[in-house]
């Protein structure tokens, strides 16, 4: 998002208190008042703390472990989070709306079954692409038209599909696993389980889409409009904004991420079951808050999905390979959640007023 | 030939009737201030000329001819701008980024369409600077002032050059010296020749700027009257009951 911002408090117009007004102080304040620059607004981003942290576990872990800074491990924290990274990328706009999409780790479920099913079938990879974005989108479509039309709570509608789409997954895949993926079943396998340039190919896609994100937040109309929703969406409806239509994107949009992470996910299991994305929408939801997103809406920071994710999977990484016991874990992750969003309400209370 | 004429207007609701039979001119460059206790029609009269929902029955012409206003949009395609008393800004964007919601410039960079921040900030200074606020294009509203979201909001009216500009309280929740601020603004636009319709229910405020002042009671237009020709006991009496009638 396009964070503004505004270095002092101080307010240009005086208020009731000051009876004779003192137009060159006013003047005074508004000149030694400067446009900030790019690097002053960045630091005013929870994406930027967050990466700070990212850094300073970074240094932390290289004297705690020998193995923290090798080629490999680093190859596989990276590919590890860059599944949720991309989910979080959708997540951000649908939080961005006020919304949340409980329905993504279900929907890995669903849509990895049904790529694996068309391809097992014997059609090419292609085919297999479209029927699984393609699967995830119409769940989406379903979600955002109870959502912004029927006025049906997010949460609750989404909690629904979450059950659904896992249950229809165990449907058609007849709870078997899938691991034979047709004629194109070599470069589906490379696609997510490979890399290019030393960097996984999951990273990559995960690269490229926050770039597009970010110039989507930055530059389009959509991502104004979704913004916008975030922040006041009765105000976005009476100034002739599609509110519905957009809110039913944000959702497609979302769900279509999750379609595109069972996609390479599966390609780098060899395999597929309907379990698979069992309860990652909880880590998608805490990576994205802790990215910067806003549960009430109007925030959202195209490199707080990437960031986000890595921190998650970072402390993961980092508790292993410090030796401490795994079921510590989920422990450290809630930890940072909280954190990030008592650091996000402490940066607020300083800006606002 | 009166900019807004509506003639014999009513609405109800059910057994309700909120309106009945109700007129009211204005002509271009006047200030209009609508009064009336709570539940008096001030808001479903508003909301009709809103376009929020059609009258029962009755007339609204624009410059002599009939409109049917059935979507806000409708009456904006009509020149009607409206400032909501809640102001409907998002808090979230910027002072410009407000003013151009729904309406953003574009530019286009290759085969993209983007949004065209300098053109935005650029004509949005341009307005402020019309109103005379301090207003900077730039800033979150999140940060600003009651008078500066009035500008914000008054701003934005100003885009597709109205007609008519219908505000619905825009005193009520803003200090005294920001109150100052937004008669300037109303003075502004009477001006440059647009028409203003004020509800409020402040009376020093109907007395400073507008040139005439119309009083509702239970539905009906009980008054209209000549700044110059009453005084605020007259209008207070009318609002409460006080006094029958004064057409």
């Amino acid at each position: 998002m396009s964070s503004t911002g505004q270095t002092t408090s101080q307010q240009i117009s005086p208020t009731d208190a000051a009876d004779p007004v003192d137009h060159a102080a006013i003047d005074d304040s508004i000149t030694s008042r400067q446009e900030m620059t790019g690097l002053q607004a960045m630091i005013r981003t929870q994406p930027f703390w967050v990466m700070m942290a990212i850094i300073a576990i970074g240094i932390v872990m290289m004297f705690v472990s020998d193995v923290f800074m090798t080629e490999r491990n680093m190859y596989n924290v990276s590919r590890n989070f860059a599944f949720f990274g991309i989910m979080a990328l959708g997540m951000g706009a649908v939080i961005c709306t006020g919304g949340i999409d409980l329905s993504v780790g279900s929907l890995m479920g669903l849509t990895g079954i049904v790529a694996g099913l068309v391809m097992q079938a014997g059609y090419g990879i292609e085919l297999g692409f479209i029927a699984c974005i393609g699967s995830a989108a119409l769940v989406g479509l379903i979600n955002g038209v109870l959502i912004a039309y029927v006025r049906l709570a997010p949460f609750v509608v989404t909690l629904g599909s979450l059950a659904m789409a896992r249950s229809i997954a165990m449907v058609i895949s007849n709870n078997k696993m899938v691991y034979e993926f047709g004629p194109d079943q070599d470069l589906f396998e490379w696609i997510g389980g490979q890399s290019v340039l030393g960097i996984p190919n999951p990273v990559w896609v995960l690269a490229i889409l926050t770039i597009v994100f970010w110039l989507v937040w930055r530059y389009t109309i959509w991502g104004r409009w979704v913004i916008a929703i975030g922040g006041n969406a009765k105000a976005a409806k009476l100034a002739g904004i599609p509110v519905e239509r957009v809110v039913v994107s944000v959702y497609m949009l979302s769900a279509s991420m999750a379609g595109l992470a069972a996609f390479l996910m599966v390609g780098w299991f060899g395999s597929v079951t309907n379990a698979l994305g069992l309860t990652y929408e909880l880590n998608v939801i805490a990576a994205t808050v802790i990215g910067g997103a806003n549960l009430m809406g109007g925030v959202v920071y195209a490199f707080g999905a990437p960031i986000g994710a890595a921190l998650m999977e970072l402390i993961r990484n980092s508790l292993l390979l410090a030796g401490i016991d795994a079921l510590w874990q989920q422990f450290f992750v809630g930890l940072f959640l909280v954190l990030a969003v008592l650091l996000e309400q402490v940066r607020n209370r300083g800006r606002v007023d | 030939m009166s900019l807004l004429e509506l003639s014999r207007v009513t609405k109800s609701f059910g057994a309700i009737h909120a309106l009945q039979g109700v007129d009211l001119r204005i002509a271009a460059g006047e200030a209009v201030g609508l009064m009336g206790d709570n539940g008096a029609g001030k808001s479903t009269l508003m909301k009709i000329i809103a376009g929020n929902f059609p009258p029962t029955s009755g007339a609204i012409r624009i410059e002599g001819k009939d409109v049917h206003f059935h979507r806000p949009i409708d009456a904006r395609h009509h020149g009607i701008e409206i400032v909501y008393q809640d102001l409907a800004l998002c808090d979230n964007l910027t002072a410009a980024g407000n003013v151009f919601l729904g309406r953003e410039l574009k530019k286009s960079v290759g085969p993209f369409k983007i949004l065209d921040y300098k053109a935005m900030y650029q004509r949005a200074g341009e307005l402020f600077g019309e109103l005379k606020s301090e207003t900077r294009p730039r800033d979150l509203v999140k940060q600003m002032s009651g008078g500066q979201r009035q500008a914000v909001a008054i701003a934005r009216t100003r885009l597709s050059d109205p007609k008519l500009v219908l505000m619905d309280e825009p005193t009520a929740a803003i200090s005294v010296r920001q109150v100052k601020e937004v008669l300037a603004l109303i003075k502004r636009m009477k001006d440059t020749g647009h028409a203003v319709i004020l509800v409020s229910h402040r009376m020093p405020d109907v007395f400073d700027v507008c040139d005439r002042v119309a009083v509702l009671r239970r539905g009906t237009k009980v008054a209209d009257r000549r700044i110059k020709d009453t005084s605020p006991e007259e209008v207070t009496g009318l609002i409460t009951g006080a006094i029958e009638h004064a057409l």
